[in-house]
């Protein structure tokens, strides 16, 4: 099980973020203006399971609508009733379309991948965390030792340390409302239907599809993340329809679990183990001091 | 809202919010676009914001811990080589050095960790996976011979037994020294993590360069002999595998070179190469000249784990050295992105538009 985010009808609501503090009982870790974007969460941590990334580009995503009125052929029913509403020019409409500047806002709901090869839970010392029947990693937050070594090993930059209680803690997929039959709180809570939860099987036909879709609309730009089990972590449980590059969201372009190269790591420890061994026992053989 | 299947058509299966499209009409391009561009920066990122989140550990407690360990591990070796070939001083100074060492270390750990308890709980299961575990495993069983060594050396007591304790102690020894570049290596930290085949010699030769800087602080000229020449083999073993690790690493090499870790890591080479050469040039004659060679080199293998500690820190705050590689990558393999960029995106909706 697991999540297909298509950022493409995010509309930055922020809605996931609240549900799933609300449902998991996470205290808050301030709101601040970052100076940054309309962004105030600024990125997944221990206190931030969802974290919805806003990005401003001087690009045209494409022609959008701008006018209160709709064209007759979309049904609305020809032009708009005044009703004495007071009212005021939308921005640049005095200076023409002509000079309006490009721009575009990209959202999209950043979340725990849920890898298939898991780098915080490969190195976890306690075993703390584990995974589920449904394919998710999650936190025994009874057991976690507060080591904090899942933290630089997920390549995401996902699960963080709390700092008041010393362990760290991350989306847990909503392991408990998957037990009793409900969805994630998240994708409950989308108004659009940007955050999609179910089969990863068949969310990936169908965000397939989606791709395919945007694309014949001329947004060339669409791809999926995440989507692959090829990939550097074997493919994740929440995967992505972006508009951009990864790492424009804030997303590692090509991540790699880190215990990939674990037994070449060992065996060069090894060999350097041997050579103190050997070095030091030399240096008592080639004449007495 | 994927469980509201009302709408304003009636009841249905099919989701709105999905297949909206937004802005899904083509673009139509104007001239001079182009050039009102910002030239493209050399990688993009989310406001500069790092893509990992930060190690979580302080400096002081766990580059001191791998400091520790690597001066403990050497310098068991040291005592066990000491013991065998009858330099009582020698022996008793490294077995001393290592007990210290290695308390000190599991203090360091334990105060990461917060509380005792905690350290007990690694021992929960044993996970190669993990070198955090392993390392666990490695300190329970070499933590009680290196106490058993020194203790027997200092109090005269069961010399049998400290002596199998010793050579237990350097046998395990080099293990201890060298897992910790595992330790930090198996992390998606980049400065880490690409320096993985070099970083278990930088930590062995910096381990052997203090544990040698101990000996001839700590044992009479006469005996020390073997910690001289460990310290000019371990001062050697460790600039080299620097060097050849920041070769090889290319850009995520960097780190090294800027900042606190830059600043940590030419303090190392600096005291370092000096202790060796004033050890193996002086140490012989002057028991002053041994003494304060052998505390540049401690001091020089101390600034080199603060500068891999700190270089680490460095490169997972700046997502330059997240994006940069991996995106380099992707292009070398050629396996994904024949997607075009966003820019390009545009001029290919072009002639539609036209
Ligand atoms: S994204 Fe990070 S925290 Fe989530 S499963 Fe993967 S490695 Fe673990
Ligand atoms: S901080 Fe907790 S969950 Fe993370 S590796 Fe340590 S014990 Fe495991």
């Amino acid at each position: 099980m697991g999540f297909f985010t298509d950022t493409s009808v995010c509309i930055g609501c922020k809605a996931c973020e609240v549900a799933c503090k609300e449902w998991n009982m996470i205290p808050e870790d301030g709101l601040n203006f970052t100076g940054m974007s309309y962004d105030n969460s600024e990125g997944l941590s221990a206190d931030t399971w969802r974290h919805v990334a806003f990005i401003e580009q001087r690009l045209p995503l494409g022609e959008q609508e701008t006018s209160g009125a709709r064209p007759a052929s979309a049904g609305g029913g020809g032009a708009p009733v005044d009703l004495g509403m007071p009212s005021f020019d939308l921005p640049g409409a005095q200076t023409g379309e002509a000079e309006r500047g490009d721009f575009r806002w990209l959202m999209s709901s950043d979340v725990c991948k849920h890898c298939t090869h898991a780098a915080c839970l490969d190195v976890c010392p306690t075993g703390s965390l584990f995974r589920t029947e449904y394919g998710t990693v999650v936190v025994q937050e009874d057991i976690c030792n507060g080591c904090g070594y899942c933290v630089p090993a997920c390549p995401y930059g996902v699960i963080d340390k709390r700092e008041d209680d010393g362990r760290v803690w991350k989306c847990t997929l909503c392991y408990d409302r998957l037990g009793d039959g409900l969805e994630p709180a998240c994708a409950k809570a989308c108004p659009t239907d940007s955050i999609q939860f179910g089969d990863l099987d068949e969310l990936r036909e169908r965000a397939a599809g989606r791709v395919e879709r945007l694309h014949e609309e001329g947004i060339t730009s669409a791809r999926l993340y995440g989507d692959d089990p090829d990939d550097g972590v074997g493919g994740a449980g929440a995967f992505f329809l972006l508009l951009d590059e990864p790492e424009v969201y804030g997303l590692p372009p090509d991540p790699v679990v880190t215990t990939r190269d674990l037994p070449d790591i060992w065996k060069h420890a090894g060999v350097a183990a041997l050579t103190l061994l050997a070095g030091l026992t030399a240096t008592f053989v080639r004449r007495r001091g | 809202m994927s469980t509201s299947d009302v709408t304003k058509q009636g009841m249905r299966g099919a989701r709105p919010g999905r297949e909206a499209l937004t802005g899904s009409k083509r673009v139509r391009r104007r001239r001079g676009d182009r050039h009102a561009m910002v030239p493209e920066a050399e990688f993009r990122s989310y406001y500069g914001k790092p893509v990992l989140n930060q190690v979580p550990w302080a400096a002081t407690d766990i580059a001191g811990y791998l400091f520790l360990g690597g001066l403990a591990g050497a310098s068991s070796v040291l005592a066990a080589g000491a013991e065998l070939t009858g330099r009582p001083d020698l022996a008793r100074a490294m077995k001393v050095g290592a007990l210290g060492a290695i308390s000190g270390s599991v203090v360091a750990l334990v105060h990461d960790l917060g509380r005792p308890a905690r350290f007990v709980n690694m021992l929960r299961v044993c996970k190669p996976s993990s070198p955090m575990s392993m390392g666990s495993w490695l300190l329970a069983g070499y933590g009680p011979l290196a106490g058993a060594a020194a203790a027997t050396s200092v109090t005269g007591l069961f010399p049998r037994l400290g002596t199998a304790a010793t050579l237990g102690a350097g046998l395990v020894g080099p293990a201890v020294a060298s897992y910790t570049a595992p330790l930090i290596c198996d992390t998606a930290v980049p400065s880490w993590h690409e320096g993985y085949r070099q970083m278990p010699f930088v930590f062995v030769g910096s381990g052997a360069a203090a544990a040698g800087g101990l000996g001839m602080l700590a044992a009479p000229v006469g005996q020390a002999g073997p910690a001289r020449r460990a310290a000019v083999l371990g001062a050697g073993l460790e600039l080299a595998a620097t060097e050849l690790m920041e070769r090889r690493m290319g850009m995520v090499a960097e780190p090294y070179r800027t900042g606190r870790a830059g600043a940590l890591m030419r303090a190392a080479k600096t005291l370092t190469a000096a202790g060796a050469v004033g050890g193996a040039l002086l140490g012989g004659r002057s028991r002053l000249a041994s003494a304060l060679s052998g505390a540049a080199l401690i001091a020089g293998s101390a600034c080199t784990r603060f500068g891999v500690f700190h270089a680490g820190v460095q490169s997972a705050a700046d997502p330059k050295y997240t994006v940069v590689p991996q995106r380099e990558r992707v292009r070398e393999s050629g396996l994904i992105s024949d997607q075009p960029k966003v820019p390009k995106a545009r001029e290919a909706s072009e002639p539609a538009a036209g």
